[in-house]
């Protein structure tokens, strides 16, 4: 696949970098002229995936290291790529279920991958226990919108 | 994240603007559940419609704040939800616990009816 830009960003598992990632998200994503609804997907699943990192991945340190990597094609495809080196994920799978959530923190939805899922095409998740969670997000963008 | 309050007879309104993560979500947690102790409150409408973005932390202080009315056994209820503040609130099942009302107005209606009955 031909990329017709890329970036790579590496940031501290702090909590304000969220609003950060969503504002790099967007500023990238706008080059391919995405609806309003389009960047409001993006900007709310990287939203997830790096609370994620912190929350989970990190367990609320903020000594840890997130990168993020982005990527667009002529195709209009954006392709972003979250990555912790955290405490991994034991099932994946569970923790893709709606609604579930590790037992030691409060006033978790438990939606973080629900959200991501159906805001995005397609979510790949691979993570490893004690070794960290690769969380890749691609969207299509609707090309009629550019011109 | 900014937040304002009002209180009309034993209702706490919590006014909400800006962006609601998980970052922004851990100070106005706290900030609504001092307030809502201080003035000693039973019913919480929480307002979104200044609210900018919204992801599934917003999830988690809807339901804690339910948590929390309930032990006043009061009510909880939402106002200006947009097209994205509801898909999140939607896909939850956030509405089985409390409703979201256009106005304030009409969710204060709504919280003194329900209490009238």
């Amino acid at each position: 696949m031909e990329y017709i830009n890329q970036i790579k960003l590496e940031m501290r598992s702090k909590s304000e970098n969220e609003a950060f990632a969503r504002s790099v998200a967007a500023a990238f994503t706008s080059q391919l002229d995405p609806t309003v609804e389009e960047l409001t997907d993006i900007k709310t699943a990287i939203s997830e995936a790096v609370s994620n990192a912190i929350i989970h991945g990190y367990q609320d340190r903020d000594d840890g290291i997130i990168k993020i990597e982005m990527a667009a094609t002529a195709t209009s495809k954006i392709i972003i790529v979250v990555e912790d080196k955290g405490v991994g994920i034991e099932d994946i799978e569970k923790a893709r279920e709606p609604l579930f959530t590790t037992g030691n923190s409060e006033e978790r939805s438990g939606m973080g991958f629900t959200v991501m899922e159906s805001f995005m095409d397609k979510v790949i998740v691979e993570s490893k226990p004690g070794e960290g969670t690769r969380v890749t997000l691609i969207k299509v963008l609707d090309q009629t919108n550019g011109f | 994240m900014g937040i304002t309050f009002e209180m009309i007879d034993d209702i706490l309104i919590a006014i909400l603007s800006g962006e609601l993560d998980h970052h922004t979500s851990l100070e106005i947690r706290e900030e609504i559940d001092h307030t809502f102790d201080t003035f000693q409150a039973n019913n919480l409408i929480l307002s979104f419609e200044k609210v900018t973005f919204m992801d599934s932390a917003g999830i988690g202080v809807v339901m804690g704040r339910y948590n929390k009315v309930r032990t006043k056994n009061g009510k909880l209820a939402l106002t200006g939800c947009n097209h994205y503040i509801d898909r999140i609130l939607d896909m939850a099942g956030i509405y089985t616990i409390a409703k979201c009302y256009p106005s304030i107005n009409e969710a204060i209606s709504a919280l003194r009816e329900e209490k009238g009955e």
